[in-house]
């Protein structure tokens, strides 16, 4: 199949494979890591079973960190049968124009997030705490390099 | 315009607290994230529009991989490819965005190789010669352009953050189309002719991916309210051509249109009739190449099973050996 003898064919082949290999990345699915506050939920079934069903590939979160000196960002999520075939992925996806030095892929199954239903309350404490902001101080005028 | 016949949903709960707290959260302007609380009507709408888009992304590959192996140049060739690599992209934002709100990608993908999603209507038209690429880059991508920079600022933050995304890379595919028509307007008299006659097949199919008009179009109202629609689609219709024409101008190229004419009062281009049932036939799936891309869809996703399966067999091998 792969041996072909038109340099034509060669390069369809070629395109398809370009494509395709971008594609697979879309061929698998998992269910969407649901979000957890102080109650602790998360579906993964790559917890209960490290056994990949077959074209059943994990969802990732991506970050990139794009120069040197800055975080990681989170920059979208794409599916992959592993962590290697992920961080690939990821740089043919997400850092085709020179926007990444470095990748980080997390399984969304690990990923753990705040509920924004408890939003109010579970940030609550912060808000009356203004004595944390150096602007709450009154400095003299005539002290420096405070 | 990617989903151009979506109907939002209706909500079931009218006038439940929640249902005031989520509209008061959009019309202050609040960016909703995946885990906050949303109607189902929003969620099923979203679904709908950001699935129809990554079909279209997809799908809008294959017109133009169609002349990958028989570009004029290798610099063409590579920017091709390039730009084809990028609309693979897009349309993996996009199905993350969609998988944001709760429903796998392999069920997206599911009913676009079952024939019951929609996409674009313009990705059903053939590219006959190298300068519909031009064409389409300058048109169809431009008209994309149009269309996905306002959705840059919708309500809903995974499917705005594509968007932007999005937009940065598709500027380059515009500029790509409009260099080839440049090139052959400026060339031998048969390759302005080939510019000429891809204007004249692709301009009504790339008014029509702005969507029926708003006078056919009742429930844009509810889009336009939850901010996933920013403007309508005879404002981004208008706004496309009157930044066109003086484009088209510029190449020396005639639009194929009588009655365009420019309007001084209004401050816009006047235009003719666009034939709706044309549109609506190539909606139904009666287009020149329906049948064709869904069987090319199809027939990539049986090829590209070895693939599939080889990656899932090797990710287990190196499970397995690293236990």
């Amino acid at each position: 199949m792969v041996e072909s003898v038109s340099s034509t064919l060669g390069l369809v082949r070629l395109r398809f494979a370009i494509c395709y290999l971008l594609l697979v990345a879309i061929a698998g699915s998992h269910r969407r890591l649901l979000a957890v506050g102080y109650r602790f939920e998360t579906y993964s079934r790559s917890r209960r079973s490290r056994r990949l069903p077959m074209n059943e590939w994990p969802l990732w979160e991506v970050f990139i960190r794009s120069q040197n000196g800055l975080s990681h960002k989170h920059v979208g999520s794409l599916h992959g049968a592993d962590a290697k075939m992920a961080i690939e992925n990821a740089r043919d996806v997400y850092a085709r124009r020179n926007e990444g030095i470095s990748i980080w892929v997390v399984r969304s199954a690990d990923l753990y997030a705040s509920d924004p239903i408890d939003k109010g309350t579970f940030f609550d404490p912060a808000k009356n705490k203004i004595y944390r902001h150096p602007t709450f101080y009154t400095v003299p005028p005539e002290v420096k390099h405070l | 315009m990617y989903a151009q016949m979506v109907t939002p949903e209706k909500n079931g709960d009218e006038s439940s607290p929640e249902l005031a707290d989520f509209e008061a959260r959009i019309d202050a302007g609040d960016t909703i994230e995946a885990r906050d609380w949303m109607p189902g009507g929003y969620r099923k709408t979203l679904i709908r529009q950001i699935s129809q888009h990554a079909h279209s992304e997809i799908v809008g590959q294959l017109p133009e991989a169609n002349w990958i192996t028989r570009a004029p140049t290798l610099r063409r060739k590579a920017i091709l490819l390039a730009k084809v690599q990028d609309e693979a992209g897009h349309g993996l934002y996009l199905y993350g965005a969609a998988e944001t709100l709760g429903v796998s990608r392999q069920e997206l993908i599911n009913d676009l190789l079952a024939g019951k999603a929609k996409y674009s209507s313009i990705f059903n038209y053939p590219t006959l010669n190298w300068a519909d690429i031009g064409a389409i880059g300058w048109l169809v991508d431009g008209a994309a352009i149009m269309n996905q920079i306002p959705l840059c600022r919708c309500s809903y933050g995974p499917y705005a953050r594509a968007m932007i995304r999005i937009c940065k890379e598709e500027s380059f595919h515009q500029r790509q189309g409009f260099e080839i028509m440049t090139v052959m307007a400026r060339g031998t008299s048969a390759q302005r002719s080939m510019a000429q006659d891809a204007l004249n097949r692709w301009w009504w199919p790339s008014l029509m991916m702005f969507g029926p008009p708003d006078s056919q179009s009742p429930h844009t109202a509810e889009s336009v309210r939850w901010k996933i629609k920013l403007l309508t689609n005879d404002q981004i219709r208008q706004r496309f051509i009157d930044q066109t024409v003086p484009q088209a101008d510029y190449l020396g190229l005639t639009i194929p249109d009588s009655a365009l004419k420019w309007n001084e009062e209004t401050g816009h281009y006047d235009f003719g009739e666009i034939d709706w049932t044309e549109f609506y036939n190539v909606i139904k799936g009666h287009g020149p190449c329906n049948t064709q891309r869904l069987r090319t869809r199809r027939q990539a996703h049986a090829d590209g099973a070895w693939v599939r399966e080889a990656a899932t067999a090797y990710a287990q091998k190196r499970l397995s050996r690293s236990k």
